[in-house]
C-alpha cells in the first residue's frame, strides 16, 4: 500500500515555485527595499497513482492551487521536476509535448470565470478537440458534444446557449464536459465546488465520482474543505505555507491523523453530527508567506513545539504505515495524541 | 450591562409577521421574500440557513433597515419589543441601527473604513449611541478589543484595518457590532470569507459574547455546520420562504420537510467515509418562475396533487414546523396512495 509496484501516472519530486512581489523599481529605489520573494511552493514532492484521487488540502495562501497549476503547465516551476507517465513535459520537444498534454486537463474552481460569455456552449466544449485536431468534420464534432452534454447531464441542445443562461452548477458541468472532451486519463480539479451551493455541490461531486468510475479517470483535487476531501479522495497530503506536512491514506489520516496542523485542521470542522462535545479551539492564523517564521513554519501555532521546531525545518518522513509527515514531534514521538474528535462510527 | 428592556420580558424580542419584498423590474414585480414570520426571543441565536438566492440575507437587511432600493417591504411587519420598526423614518431607524440592532457583515475588510484607525470607529460608534465623554469613549474601545480577544489592545486601537489580518479585522467589526449593547445582532455570513481555523475562533467568540451579554443573534449562512454547533433554533429557507423552521437539534438531526432532508444529506460529513452523497436533483427557482403551490414540488420526490397547486403553511412536523403537506393531517390518504 506504500509504494505501488507500478509506475505512478505523476510523479511530483521537489516542486519549487518563487513568486516575484516586489514593489515597482521605482518605489524600490526611493524607498530603498530589496526585492521580495514569496516561496509559493516550497520542495513538494508526491506520485499518483492511475485511478486514484489524490487530494491536497490547506488553508488560502499555503499553495495548494500554484500546485495545480504547475501540473498542468500554467506556470513553470523555478525548481524539481514533474513527470506524467514517465515522461518529462519540459524536456519534451513541443509536438511531443502537446502529444502528452492532451491527456490531461484542468477543471477550475469559478465556473462564471473560466468560460467565454460570448461563445456559445458548443464551441466551448469543441475547443479541446480542434485544439488537439482530434477530429476534422463538423458533423463528427457535434456528434461528440452531444455525447459529452449528456455525458455530464446536460441536454445536447443546451449546446446552442450561451454560459450566463446557465446556473452555476450548469456551468461546472459545462466545465467538466470541456475537460473530457479530449479523453483526458488524468484531471487536475482547483476547488471544484467551492463556488457552489451544498445540493449543487452534491451533484458535481455524485457526477465526478460516477466519470471517474466510468473512464477509470486519475483526479488531483484541491480542496480547503476537509468533508469534501474525505469525501472523494483516496490519498491526502496536507499543505502548510507551500510545504507538505503531512501525506496518508485518506482513512489513516482522518481517523488519525499524526501532524499537529493536520489535527488543527481536524478539530475546527463544525460538528454537523452534534456529538456536543467540546472542540478546542484553534491558535493564531497562517503568517504572511512572504517573511515565514523560520524552522518549521507552523511553529508559532503548535502547542508542541520546542526549540529544534524554532531552529531546524522538518522534512517529510515515513511516520507509521501509508503516511510521512514533516514534524520533529511526530519523528521524535513527542507526539502523544489527544483523543481525536471524529470517530468514524 | 443590556439596555432597559422597552417592554415586559415576556414579549419576544423580535418578531416578524407576513414579511414580503418586493423588487420591481421592468418585467413586472419579482417577490424576493414572500410571508415570512418568525419570532427571536432574547438572547436566543436563531441560524438562518439555505442557498444562494434563498432570501436569507435580504431577511436580515430588511431588519435592520438596509434594504437596497430598489427592493421594498412590500407587505407584513417587523415588530421590535413589539414596536413596529418597518417603516420608521430614516433618522429613527439610525437610532435603532447600532444601539438595538446591529450588524456583522461577511467582508470585514469593506465593512470597515479604510482611512480611519479602528479605535476612531469605535470611538464614533460608542459617542453616536452613549451618553459619555470621549475619554471614556476610548477606554471602552480598549476594553472591547480586549473582549474580542485582540493581543495589545491599547496599542493596536490607533492601527488601520489593513494593518489586521482577516480574522483579527472580523474580531474588530464584532468590537464595532457589540459598542452600544445591542439587543440583536444580524450576523451574516460572519465566517464566509476567512480560512477554516480561523472560522472556529470567530464563531466560538460570537457565541461566547452573546452569551455574555444577552444579545439575541440572527445568523445567516449557508453553512449548516456553523448552525448546527452555534444556533438555538434554525430557520431553513426555500425560495422566498420559510421550508422549516424550529430546534436546531431537531432540524439537523430528524429533519421533516424533504428539502430540508436532502440538503442535510448532501453534506459530506467526515465521519461518513465516501458513501454516495444524497442528490437533490434541478436547482433552486429564479424569482421569475417561482412554480405553483409549494416551491420545492417540482424538486420533491414526496410531491402530490395538492403540492402543486396549494402553497403549504407552516404545519407541526415533529418538533419542528415544516411548511409542506405532507403534515397535514387530512393528506395521510392521499399520501398513502
Amino acid at each position: 500500500m506504500n509504494a505501488p509496484p507500478v509506475t505512478p501516472l505523476l510523479q511530483v519530486e521537489d516542486l519549487r515555485c518563487t513568486f516575484d512581489v516586489s514593489k515597482p523599481w521605482l518605489n524600490r529605489l526611493i524607498e530603498g527595499e530589496p526585492r521580495r520573494s514569496l516561496k509559493a511552493v516550497d520542495g513538494v514532492s508526491f506520485d499518483i497513482t492511475r485511478g486514484e484521487t489524490f487530494a491536497l488540502v490547506g488553508e488560502s495562501g499555503c499553495g495548494k492551487s500554484t500546485v495545480a497549476r504547475l501540473v498542468v503547465g500554467l506556470y513553470q516551476p523555478d525548481g524539481g521536476r514533474i513527470v506524467f507517465d514517465g515522461e518529462d513535459p519540459a524536456q519534451l520537444d513541443a509536438a511531443r509535448r502537446q502529444k502528452l498534454r492532451r491527456r490531461f486537463q484542468m477543471i477550475f474552481q469559478d465556473p462564471y470565470a473560466s468560460l467565454n460569455p460570448r461563445w456559445r456552449v458548443d464551441r466551448i466544449i469543441a475547443e479541446p478537440i480542434r485544439v488537439f485536431g482530434l477530429m476534422r468534420e463538423d458533423a463528427q464534432i457535434r456528434r461528440r458534444v452531444a455525447e459529452l452534454l449528456t455525458l455530464v447531464g446536460l441536454s445536447p441542445a443546451d449546446g446552442t446557449r450561451y454560459p450566463h443562461e446557465f446556473s452555476g452548477g450548469q456551468r461546472q458541468r459545462i466545465c467538466i464536459a470541456r475537460a473530457l472532451a479530449n479523453n483526458p486519463e488524468f484531471l487536475v480539479c482547483d476547488e471544484p465546488t467551492s463556488a457552489l451551493d451544498v445540493s449543487v455541490q452534491a451533484q458535481i461531486l455524485n457526477l465526478m465520482k460516477d466519470l471517474q468510475d466510468e473512464f477509470g479517470l486519475t483526479y488531483l483535487f484541491i480542496s480547503h474543505d476537509l468533508a469534501v476531501v474525505r469525501h472523494m479522495a483516496n490519498r491526502v497530503g496536507v499543505m502548510y505555507l507551500g510545504r507538505l506536512v503531512e501525506i496518508a491514506d485518506s482513512r489513516t489520516l482522518f481517523e488519525q491523523a499524526r501532524h499537529p496542523y493536520t489535527r488543527m485542521l481536524l478539530a475546527t470542522i463544525p460538528d454537523i453530527s452534534m456529538s456536543g462535545q467540546a472542540r478546542p479551539a484553534a491558535q493564531g492564523e497562517v503568517p504572511n508567506p512572504i517573511t515565514p517564521p523560520p524552522g518549521c513554519t507552523f511553529h508559532p501555532r503548535c502547542a508542541l513545539a520546542d526549540e529544534r521546531c524554532r531552529r531546524e525545518p522538518p522534512q517529510l518522513l515515513p511516520a507509521g504505515p501509508a503516511r510521512h509527515a514533516a514534524c520533529h514531534a511526530v519523528q521524535e514521538g513527542r507526539d502523544a495524541a489527544p483523543a481525536l474528535r471524529h470517530d468514524t462510527d | 450591562m443590556a439596555p432597559p428592556p422597552l417592554s415586559p420580558n415576556d414579549a419576544p424580542l423580535l418578531r416578524v409577521r407576513g414579511l414580503r419584498i418586493e423588487f420591481p423590474t421592468r418585467r413586472g414585480t419579482l417577490v424576493a421574500i414572500d410571508d415570512v414570520s418568525f419570532d427571536v426571543a432574547r438572547g436566543e441565536v436563531l441560524g438562518m440557513v439555505g442557498e444562494s438566492g434563498a432570501g436569507k440575507s435580504l431577511t436580515g437587511a430588511a431588519i435592520i433597515g438596509l434594504l437596497e432600493p430598489p427592493g421594498r417591504i412590500a407587505g407584513g411587519e417587523i415588530l421590535l419589543h413589539g414596536r413596529p420598526i418597518h417603516a420608521l423614518p430614516p433618522a429613527e431607524m439610525r437610532r435603532i441601527r447600532g444601539r438595538h440592532i446591529s450588524m456583522v457583515f461577511q467582508d470585514p475588510l469593506t465593512s470597515l473604513n479604510p482611512l480611519l484607525t479602528v479605535g476612531d470607529q469605535i470611538v464614533e460608534t460608542i459617542l453616536t449611541h452613549k451618553p459619555i465623554g470621549e475619554q471614556a469613549a476610548r477606554r471602552r474601545a480598549v476594553e472591547l478589543l480586549e473582549e474580542v480577544g485582540i493581543p495589545a489592545p491599547d496599542q493596536r486601537i490607533d492601527h488601520y484595518p489593513h494593518q489586521f489580518s482577516g480574522g483579527m479585522r472580523q474580531r474588530v467589526v464584532i468590537a464595532l457590532a457589540l459598542c452600544a449593547d445591542p439587543e440583536l445582532i444580524i450576523a451574516d455570513e460572519p465566517t464566509t470569507a476567512l480560512d477554516v481555523s480561523v472560522q472556529a475562533q470567530i464563531i466560538a467568540l460570537l457565541r461566547r459574547l452573546c452569551r455574555e451579554h444577552h444579545t439575541a443573534v440572527i445568523l445567516v449562512t449557508h453553512d449548516m455546520g456553523v448552525i448546527a454547533e452555534t444556533a438555538d433554533r434554525v430557520a431553513v429557507m426555500y425560495a422566498g420562504r420559510i421550508a422549516e423552521i424550529g430546534p436546531v437539534r431537531e432540524v439537523v438531526k430528524q429533519p421533516q420537510h424533504p428539502y430540508t432532508r436532502g440538503l442535510m444529506g448532501s453534506i459530506p460529513v467526515l465521519g461518513a467515509g465516501s458513501r454516495r452523497l444524497v442528490q437533490i436533483d434541478g436547482a433552486m427557482p429564479r424569482l421569475t418562475a417561482i412554480p405553483s403551490g409549494c416551491a420545492f414540488h417540482p424538486r420533491c420526490g414526496e410531491a402530490f396533487a395538492r403540492c402543486r397547486e396549494e402553497r403549504p403553511e407552516l404545519l407541526a412536523a415533529g418538533h419542528a414546523r415544516a411548511a409542506c403537506w405532507l403534515y397535514a393531517g387530512d393528506n395521510a390518504a392521499e399520501r398513502a396512495r
